[in-house]
């Protein structure tokens, strides 16, 4: 992969305005597929969940999944939009083996929600209206994994695999408008926006929204333009963002690289890119330009989907209260600090503080295990403390085994260790190694009367009024013990002996 | 030959409910007539002997045990090899379907299973049901029973000389433009292309799903009538069939009334082009209609002249997204070219290879027909002809109950006179294909024979969507006045087949 020359992230915005575009795939928790009977499904062996309908086989036909047609409406009521009364699916044509019909049925000129809004917040606790253009129902595709060759990509490879389980999985892609004026922000607006989307398809219940899972897409378009000028520039369409983190940095990187180009006078190509998160770098694709014809024409074996204004107004009645709403009340009920709560929304943590509280954890214990040696080890790790190796009720479990003395900070830690890698839950991880604090009076005062010994002069100082003195016995102690000693407990024998 | 044969639908039906013969006599004796004739006829593709006996039998053992059994129990039927079936290889009449055995039924086939209909075999038809002959088949034509050195007409001409060969006493066809109505108006038979969703396509392996539809194809009126109320009705897995029934057909062509009815004859269906014989027959109908009490009528549809052109438009849209899923991926042939094949060079060595000449044909018009910038012109402007046609019926039917018209402009023509002139071939729909592309039923049935050349002539008549009650109706009354002026079925004019 050729070095792409970068120019300086401020430099560039002093010269450039930045308007990006939003892209969001959001895969439905359906029971069944978009337009079969079978299961919607992660992770299941390859090829089990397909039908005659989701592998294509000559002369069967799709129906609507009436579920997922739901869902994408109560997307659509949540993101402000105006739901059509009648939709029509078309086709996609396109030839790709992951495609089985060599065509996507999808919405095209009549999406079944348009025209909405979304407010989002950043970091710097400034909020931006991102218009939505529309929401559309289309399916998944299968998935192909590409075997030999060193790039993971189709070109090159010895031979493909594919997995139709996932082909026919019901999708919601959510378009933005071009999005002005978030100017040096714009990268943080991006991840901001996804974090909201995600958000409320969580609350909707209607995705599982992990986006390690591909739950939630987003393919991320960039353009730049001089300042004052009328024409958008050319656009690059980011593909393969998986986190929200990518995003950021994605389109970080492609203002960069695409400032740099314009500047020595040169042109951006309109094209696919590939996000690459381990280079911190995207490559170029395809090119995307009227090259690409879909052949779009109305799907034939569809009838329109057209929803009762009853149904609609049952699920904006069932609707739940916005992200900026839950935020407000979830700051509230915790008593966090505007910026303790900040600092938990930015490192989109906000979900599992929310699981580790109902599994049981006070709520600055839930934040202070999140956001710091979790965020610290996923930081070093680069990714998001969310995709770290370990359940929010394990995290519960955790802070409740420090908050009852069983195991103090320093061992919560090691425990921690061994549950990230894959030794179990905290308390089988503390039975299966001992790692329990030393509760045992005997075994403390062993090591305290031999620390005791060497330092003959400490009761006396205690006696005297000098308590701090007894810190030095703790170290001593708690060095003998290998840290497995409630350090409380210690000074409390310690000041037993002295008053005796 | 078994006098078993000749028989009506209806009267084995009658003959199978009072135990006067067996399902496997009935069976038996078509199967040797295949046996005897189909060498010269060539109706089949494949034959399931076994697996029809095996049901037959079943049949009879239930009858003799007294068992409630569906009306058609036992009677024998012919399956278009368009429609997938899980106990005999589907072709379509493609090579690229060679051998394949589909993983399941049909909707049709499963309920004339249900009903315990033995499935004699496979018929022949035009690749994909491209075509008016059958010579498109890549496994070679039918000929025609009347003169085996003429068409059986297309695409359904397996099922049309099976019935009028009496190979079979009924059989299922598909009609796209006319492929049940053409092959049995020039083989003296009954076929009939129901309303557009009156009857179930899944499992049909679809040419231009917009137009295509299931129907019988039979020696007389009522016979078509036992199929289709057996066969219509909703389907969940086809969303475009229709919620409500129709009502009973079999009760329609048994009122056989005509006496104060409206029949229109469609003014630009009865001119130029038409063969003498095939207008003298037409208008001695209409003068039998007329001294039943029928009333004649002129009407007028200016739009028609359109019909072909937005056909040959629509139909090779569709068909080039429905066969995009022939791409050796999942199933049927597979080709790969010599070298280092990718998955682009396999699919096009593999569509190169198993793809005749029309469907090529087909395939490139339709692909260029939706190619953007060419959208609007050719497919939009298409939909527009659709529009003004279903305009042109619907002023028609203010007029008249049934419209009328010759089913072809001609008789059967020979083998190979039409094969290098696709445009003459494509002339032979201009009475049928209005009808599929407005959505409503039409029937074509025995209409007397040219006095120039002694072949078979049909009628057609046209009712609005959702009546087709109206065509079993007015077609059996028609039926029984020629029954009668002639003394016998005109399929008892036929000659002679050699007998192997």
């Amino acid at each position: 992969m050729a070095k792409d020359e970068l120019m300086n992230y401020e430099k560039a915005l002093e010269q450039f305005e930045v308007v990006i575009g939003l892209e969001v795939h959001v895969e439905l928790n359906t029971k069944t597929k978009m337009f079969c009977g079978c299961r919607n499904e992660f992770g299941d062996e390859p090829n089990t969940n397909v039908c005659p309908i989701c592998i294509a086989l000559p002369g069967s036909l799709p129906a609507v999944n009436r579920r997922a047609v739901e869902s994408s409406i109560s997307i659509g009521l949540a993101l402000g939009c105006e739901i059509a009364p009648t939709g029509r699916f078309a086709r996609k044509n396109y030839f790709y083996p992951d495609l089985a019909k060599n065509f996507q049925t999808s919405q095209y000129d009549e999406p079944i929600a348009y025209e909405g809004q979304l407010e989002v917040e950043v970091p710097s606790g400034k909020t931006f209206t991102v218009l939505i253009e529309r929401a559309h129902m289309e399916e998944d595709a299968g998935k192909l994994t590409h075997v030999g060759g060193n790039t993971g990509r189709i070109q090159g490879a010895e031979y493909s695999l594919v997995d139709y389980n996932r082909a026919g999985v019901p999708l919601v892609e959510i378009v933005t408008k071009p999005v002005y004026g978030a100017g040096a922000e714009a990268p943080e607006l991006a991840a901001a926006y996804v974090r909201s989307i995600r958000e409320i398809v969580k609350a909707l219940g209607v995705s599982d929204a992990r986006m390690e899972r591909g739950n939630v897409r987003c393919d991320a378009n960039v353009s730049l333009r001089l300042h004052g000028a009328e024409k958008l520039g050319t656009r690059t369409e980011t593909k393969n963002v998986n986190s929200l983190r990518s995003i950021e940095r994605a389109v970080r990187y492609e203002i960069q690289r695409q400032a740099a180009i314009l500047a020595k006078g040169g042109t951006i190509t309109q094209e696919t890119r590939h996000w690459h998160e381990d280079k911190g770098a995207t490559s170029s694709g395809r090119p995307k330009s009227d090259a690409d014809d879909y052949r779009y024409f109305p799907e034939p074996d569809l009838v329109p989907v057209q929803p009762s204004k009853e149904l609609i107004e049952s699920l904006r009645a069932a609707l739940p209260e916005q992200p900026s709403v839950r935020r407000k009340r979830l700051q509230g009920e915790w008593g966090f600090s505007d910026l303790e709560f900040r600092d938990v929304v930015n490192a989109d943590l906000l979900d599992q503080i929310v699981e580790t509280v109902a599994a049981g954890a006070k709520p600055q214990s839930a934040r202070k295990w999140w956001t710091g040696e979790l965020a610290r080890i996923a930081n070093a790790e680069e990714k998001d403390a969310a995709e770290l190796a370990i359940t929010p009720a394990e995290v519960a479990e955790l802070a409740t085994l420090v908050e009852s003395g069983k195991i103090n900070d320093r061992l919560a830690r090691e425990v921690l260790g061994y549950v990230l890698a894959g030794e179990g839950s905290p308390s089988s991880v503390v039975a299966a190694r001992g790692l329990e604090v030393v509760s045992d009076d005997s075994a403390l005062l062993a090591a305290i009367d031999e620390a005791l010994a060497k330092q003959p002069d400490v009761l006396e100082k205690i006696r005297e009024g000098k308590v701090q003195a007894a810190g030095a016995v703790i170290g001593a102690v708690m060095q003998a013990m290998k840290g497995s000693a409630d350090a409380g407990r210690v000074r409390e024998l310690i000041l037993e002996r002295a008053a005796q | 030959m078994s006098e078993l044969i000749r028989k009506n639908a209806s009267e084995l039906v009658d003959l199978l409910s009072s135990g006067e013969v067996s399902s496997v006599e009935v069976t038996q004796a078509h199967i040797d007539r295949t046996a005897a004739v189909d060498s010269a006829v060539h109706s089949y593709l494949h034959v399931s002997p076994e697996s029809a006996l095996a049901t037959a039998a079943e049949i009879d053992r239930k009858r003799a045990a007294g068992e409630k059994l569906h009306p058609l129990a036992g009677l024998p039927i012919a399956v278009k090899d368009n429609l997938t079936t899980t106990d005999a290889p589907t072709t379509a009449g493609s090579k690229i379907l060679e051998g394949w055995i589909p993983q399941y039924d049909a909707t049709v086939v499963r309920k004339i299973r249900e009903a315990g209909m033995p499935i004699l075999g496979k018929t022949n038809l035009d690749e994909f049901a491209m075509g008016s002959s059958t010579e498109f088949s890549a496994y070679g034509p039918s000929k025609n029973p009347w003169d085996l050195t003429r068409i059986p007409g297309g695409s359904g001409g397996g099922s049309s000389s099976a019935v009028a060969s009496f190979q079979a006493p009924i059989a299922f066809g598909s009609d796209t433009g006319g492929s049940i109505r053409f092959p049995a108006a020039v083989t003296g038979t009954v076929g009939i292309k129901p309303t557009y969703g009156a009857v179930s396509r899944y499992g049909l392996i679809a040419l231009a799903s917009s137009l295509d539809q299931v129907g019988p194809v039979s020696r007389n009126v009522l016979d078509a009538a036992l199929l289709q109320d057996l066969i219509g009705g909703h389907d969940p897995h086809d969303s475009t069939s229709l919620p409500e029934s129709l009502g009973s057909m079999v009760e329609a062509a048994k009122r056989q009334d005509v006496k104060g009815l409206r029949v229109g004859v469609i003014k630009e269906l009865n001119g130029e082009g038409f063969q003498a014989g095939v207008k003298a027959r037409f208008n001695e109908s209409l003068r039998l209609l007329e001294a039943a009490g029928a009333e004649i009528v002129e009407v007028s549809c200016p739009s028609f002249e359109y019909a072909i052109a937005a056909y040959y438009l629509i139909l090779p849209a569709e068909a080039s997204s429905n066969l995009a899923k022939f791409d050796s991926v999942r199933f049927g042939l597979r080709k790969a070219p010599d070298g280092n094949p990718t998955i682009e060079r396999v699919m096009a060595a593999t569509r190169e290879a198993g793809f005749g000449p029309e469907v090529k044909r087909r395939i490139i018009l339709g692909t260029y027909a939706l190619s953007s910038g060419y959208y609007d012109a050719y497919y939009g402007s298409a939909q527009k002809v659709r529009t003004l046609i279903q305009r042109d019926f619907a002023a028609a039917f203010a007029k008249a109950d049934v419209l009328a018209s010759p089913t072809a402009p001609t008789t059967a023509f020979k083998l190979g006179e039409k094969l290098e002139d696709p445009l003459a071939m494509y002339l032979n729909d201009i009475a049928t294909i209005p009808a599929n592309l407005a959505g409503i039923p039409g029937i074509s049935i025995p209409n007397g024979l040219a006095d120039e050349d002694g072949l078979p002539v049909g009628i057609q008549l046209l009712a609005p969507a959702r009546e087709d009650s109206r065509l079993y109706q007015v077609g059996a009354a028609l039926e029984t006045m020629h029954e009668e002026q002639w003394g016998k079925r005109m399929i008892d004019f036929a000659p002679e087949l050699e007998v192997r």
